[in-house]
């Protein structure tokens, strides 16, 4: 568990954070809360040459709403996540998540922005921000831009932003009135990652579903969104059947990898399962 | 907190209704009771007081020292290159690359081993193992050359810079398939077979009769999973070799300091005088640090050829892919009964996957250690075990993790074919298991396969579980769920563990006898130092000792000092496993206690100018019958033993002793679990989980409750999260604690402990041992609850770990689904 040699920075601003990686492109590798990173060093899967420390900069820890938005800083801990109030009490889909991502002694490290540029399908924010229709902020040496995130996860481990560009935000629109979100994972044990996990977030009319995204984690090479499963439940009322045959979609169009958590036919059964149980759990919370 | 008056005479003999060790085969009617007894007062916290444990400050503090702790100058670091292939030759090693690093001191291979004669080593059961190979790899992992360099980073880097050519060979990992001899993974051996040994016990006709006229019979197949220990702190040593003197130190995480020292100078030649094993703090062991690995002898013989300190720490996944396994048990096992449900004969196949070499911990004449005692805590006419053992290209081993070698997988065994049988003939597991149980009153019991239970007393046990789980009520709930079509099950496990080897006569590791001692030295002003050949990794010795000495002696435990580890300074013993540590070195202490008491009569007679035969014991002190006022404490008579001893009296206050138990001592317990399960994902929620232990008389009653915490939990966890896991390239793919599960408070259920005392009687204080009891107890019971949830569906049996995916597998094929 002995990581190879590298290079170690520690800039004190985003702007001298984005000169060094300009400088190192391609050698370098960002160093949020470092929970998947070092790991990979120690076990030397990961060896850059250099690590850019983001810890020493200051302003990049928060949470707030912001112009029909709740903002987040790329170095939120996933601990300050959990505890929020704010996210508690209008964003249940994320304070769902927020409780089960990893253990509570990673959550005390783990950043939200590392978990989302990471781009592994396997972690929870993934699947959360795509259900939300979320947006990340990049900054780059010509400014910042906004990347939506359903344009974000170009394939495993490889995102959207450029190779000199630092995730510093990501902005979840308010839900509105009637809707609800919920986060449904299963996992072996805690700090295990999910066998699946399925993430919604809809608006209800009545008993009529008008909008809803669903995200799914771990049961495909890229995080996903489960558009078929989306388009059996818009516009139509919430019923068993309904549900049997929004879960089925789901459980079809994702494309598992077996592994020592379940055969692909065992986790496409979880994922149909686990797809009717967040969006019950959604619609009581937008109905209630 | 309770204790007997003190004022009370009452001499310590007589506390205990066994007060005399009855012999094999002597009858001895033991009761069961639940008080724990406490004759001391809490100032000197003897037996049956909670006290605090008195390593736990440091512990706690984080100021263990630990063999990783140790740092000596000039200090150099071993890391070793291992094996990608699990069956490969070696064509070639070329180090050069590494050796022009700066900071590389050395390279060692095989080749460099044999020339002193150490390429290859003997395993505890007296097969052979290699230290670093010549011409094949034959597992995974396998340790293929170690380099020595001046920090643990460059060493790090330079095992990358071994270039090794291999030929990748056939992998044989299935042992079924091994028996067949299309791939040999011993060709060294003089005979060209994967077969180890042949091994029987019982009757095989008498078995086969009772067979014939049963009216029922059961059969299942059932596999113990290859499983690991996982301890905390991993393996590792500082071998210190100084030239000028000759002494070579080695600190090492070793359960067994005495006994490998003694390997060491065997094999290596050193004089054993010259060999000093200081085992220091030890983080978890388990029976993992029982067996000497590779890593161990080329750490020590490179201190040897270099004259410096070299440390050797192994990561994480060395030590889950390279060091012996536990368990690896394929069981095909079948149970008879009378036509009035009454358990008649268990008859066993077994088959034994090995890996790459037999090193199981075992006494040497059991080489499926005692797996025998699998008829557990039932009466039968008879039973019969039949076991062949096979290498394959896997770890060697196997350890008996936290288990009386081999009792866990017996205790599975007996306790799912015991459900298998009872719901086959329609009656209540509990019920079931009343009518079968070894009565009370026919201990000691002799069972077919001839172990003799020193005492036991079954129905006591499983009622008080059954009473405080509130049984009848769950089995209702059970009723209504089903009904409802919601999956409850209610699973039991009376098991019968068989700890603390010794005899001697019949107990031996590579021919040392399973004895083991305690040496007690009271210092002039009443303080003492107590040293043992046990060796504490968790278990509280520091503690239970002290108040063992306390109990006999009087003194106050806070006064006795427990040291153990340490070749040059503690008694000769065979270490701490298989829970023998109560019932030997316990017992040691004990008779060591009673030796000083007799010295210490003899000096109060002379101080009080009495007859030794005028005296009485009296909790500390030796007092004049009928006139109490006259006394001597253990204090005053410990200043009299060096400054006023009689003439005829050596001066002093210590004793040795070493301790041959008479029989092993038979722990037992009911265990009842409640689950409920998840049709849509088929996860398994251990609702409630009540454990009953009986480890005879107890010591410290709260370091019994963690240790059956603890046990639980590792009970827990091979029921349904652990298993060390190999493709059909014999890859390990549980590595790392991302795959090789282990359960964390999140997991556990909130433990429901209580105990019921049936003391052993043969033990001096009528203690057995008990850490392992639990993680024997608890899996089968667990299992039991699953397969009882799910019965009514067609499901007879599941293999641990009772993954999600094979509940989910269950229910789908009995067309069940959320």
């Amino acid at each position: 568990m002995i990581p190879g040699a590298f290079d170690y920075h520690a800039p004190g601003t985003l702007s001298e954070a984005v000169t060094l990686l300009r400088q190192h492109a391609g050698d370098a590798k960002l160093l949020a809360g470092g929970q998947s990173l070092i790991p990979a060093m120690r076990f030397r899967l990961a060896m850059p040459p250099v690590l850019i420390d983001l810890n020493q900069i200051e302003g990049l820890e928060y949470v707030r709403e912001d112009n029909g938005h709740l903002a987040i800083g790329a170095m939120t801990r996933e601990s300050a996540l959990e505890e929020s109030g704010l996210v508690q009490s209008r964003f249940h889909l994320l304070a769902d998540a927020a409780r089960v991502i990893a253990d509570p002694v990673v959550r005390n490290r783990a950043t939200v922005g590392g978990n989302i540029a990471h781009a592994d399908p396997a972690n929870d924010h993934p699947a959360v921000m795509l259900a939300y229709g979320a947006e990340v902020i990049a900054l780059g040496p010509n400014g910042t831009r906004a990347i939506a995130i359903d344009n974000f996860f170009v394939d495993l481990f490889e995102n959207a932003l450029a190779e000199d560009e630092i995730l510093t935000e990501i902005r979840i629109p308010t839900p509105g009135a009637n809707s609800g979100g919920a986060y449904v994972k299963m996992e072996r044990k805690v700090g295990d990652y999910a066998i699946s996990g399925v993430a919604v977030q809809l608006t209800m009319n009545g008993d009529t579903c008008t909008s809803a995204r669903i995200g799914l984690t771990n049961v495909s090479p890229t995080p996903m969104r489960a558009k078929q499963a989306e388009q059996l439940l818009v516009g139509q009322v919430v019923t068993d059947e309904r549900l049997e045959a929004v879960g089925a979609a789901a459980a079809a169009e994702c494309d598992p990898s077996p592994d020592l958590r379940g055969s692909a036919e065992y986790k496409r059964d979880v994922t149909r399962v686990l797809t009717k149980r967040a969006i019950r759990q959604a619609v009581e919370r937008a109905t209630s | 907190m309770n204790y007997h008056d003190p004022h009370k005479p009452k001499h310590l003999a007589d506390r205990f209704e066994n007060k005399h060790a009855v012999p094999n085969g002597a009858s001895a009617v033991v009761a069961t009771t639940e008080t724990v007894r406490v004759t001391t007062p809490a100032d000197i916290g003897g037996m049956g007081h909670r006290m605090k444990r008195k390593e736990d400050p440091r512990f706690i503090q984080g100021k263990g020292r630990y063999v990783d702790d140790i740092k000596l100058p000039g200090m150099l670091y071993m890391d070793i290159v291992r094996s990608p292939y699990a069956h490969a030759k070696i064509l070639n090693i070329d180090a050069s690359a590494a050796l022009a690093l700066d900071g590389v001191v050395a390279v060692i291979t095989g080749k460099d081993l044999a020339a002193h004669n150490l390429h290859w080593m003997p395993t505890l059961m007296s097969d052979t193992q290699m230290v670093l190979p010549i011409d094949k790899v034959v597992y995974y992992s396998q340790e293929v050359a170690c380099v020595i360099a001046t920090s643990r980073y460059i060493a790090a880097d330079a095992v990358e810079q071994v270039m090794v050519d291999y030929e990748p060979l056939d992998v044989v990992v299935d042992p079924y398939q091994a028996l067949k001899d299309e791939t040999l993974v011993r060709d060294d051996k003089e005979l060209k077979t994967n077969r180890i040994w042949h091994w029987e016990a019982g009757d095989k006709e008498a078995t086969d009769k009772v067979f014939a006229a049963a009216a029922h019979v059961v059969k299942e197949h059932i596999y113990l999973p290859r499983i690991h220990v996982a301890s905390i702190e991993t393996c590792g040593m500082v071998a210190n070799f100084t030239p000028a003197t000759g002494k070579m130190q080695l600190y090492m995480t070793t359960q067994a300091p005495h006994a490998i020292r003694t390997v060491f100078a065997l094999v290596s030649g050193l004089p054993e005088h010259r060999i000093q094993v200081i085992s220091p703090d030890i983080g978890g062991g388990f029976g993992g640090k029982v067996p000497v690995y590779p890593g161990y002898v080329v750490c020590a013989v490179a201190s040897l050829l270099l004259g410096k300190p070299v440390k050797w720490i192994e990561d994480r996944s060395e030590n889950l892919t390279a060091d012996s396994f536990a368990r690896d048990y394929h069981l095909e096992a079948e149970l008879a009964a009378d036509a009035n449900g009454k358990i008649t004969g268990l008859r066993v196949n077994g088959l034994a996957d090995h890996g790459c070499a037999d090193a199981a911990a075992n006494p040497s004449k059991f080489p499926a250690g005692l797996f025998s005692i699998c008829t557990g805590s039932y009466d039968m006419q008879a039973a019969h075990i039949n076991f062949d053992a096979v290498y394959t290209n896997k770890p060697p081993g196997g350890v008996a993790y936290r288990c009386s070698f081999r009792v866990t997988e017996a205790v599975h065994m007996i306790e799912r074919l015991t459900d298998i049988m009872a719901h086959e003939l329609g009656e209540d597991p509990a019920a079931f298991r009343m009518k079968n149980f070894i009565p009370a009153d026919h201990f000691p019991y002799k069972s077919p396969t001839g172990w003799e239970y020193d005492s036991g007393n079954y129905h006591a046990a499983l009622q008080k579980a059954l009473d405080m789980i509130g049984y009848d009520a769950l089995r209702q709930e059970q009723a209504e769920k089903r009904a409802r079509g919601e999956l409850m099950g209610i699973g039991i496990s009376s098991f019968t563990e068989v700890v603390g080897a010794g005899p001697a006569k019949d107990y031996d590791i590579l021919g040392i006898k399973m004895f083991d001692s305690a040496e007690i030295r009271i210092h002039p002003t009443g303080k003492a130092i107590a040293r043992f050949g046990t060796k504490s990794q968790g278990q509280g010795h520091e503690t239970t000792y002290a108040q063992i000495i306390a109990e006999e002696l009087g003194l106050p435990m806070a006064d006795v000092d427990v040291e153990e580890g340490d070749t040059d300074t503690a008694p000769y013993g065979l270490g701490t496993y298989a829970s023998r540590s109560t019932p030997t070195a316990g017992a040691a202490a004990v008779m060591a206690s009673r030796k000083i008491k007799a010295k210490a009569r003899k000096i109060a007679a002379h101080l009080l100018e009495v007859s030794e035969d005028d005296l009485e014991w009296n909790i500390n002190k030796w007092q004049v019958k009928g006139s109490p006022e006259q006394a001597k404490t253990i204090q005053e008579i410990a200043f009299a033993a060096y400054t006023n001893h009689p003439p005829d009296v050596e001066a002093g206050l210590e004793a040795t002793d070493y301790y041959n138990p008479p029989n092993l001592t038979f722990p037992f317990g009911s265990y009842i679990c409640v689950v409920d399960i998840d049709k849509g994902t088929g996860e398994v929620h251990v609702r409630r989980f009540v454990a009953i232990d009986d480890c005879g008389n107890i010591i410290n009653p709260l370091v019994v409750e963690g240790q059956v915490h603890g046990g639980l939990t590792m009970g827990l966890a091979p029921a349904l999260y652990e298993e060390i896991v190999y493709d059909e390239n014999g890859q390990c793919l549980t590595g790392t604690f991302a795959d090789y599960l282990l359960p964390t408070a999140v997991e556990s259920p909130k433990w429901e402990t209580g105990h019921t005392i049936t003391p052993s009687p043969h033990h001096p204080i009528g203690a057995k041992g008990v850490g392992e009891s639990p993680t024997v107890g608890a899996p089968p019971a667990i299992a039991n609850a699953v397969v009882d949830a799910l019965w009514h569906l067609g499901v007879r049996h599941i293999d641990i770990p009772i993954t999600p995916q094979k509940v989910w597998q269950a229910l789908r094929d009995a067309g069940v689904t959320d």
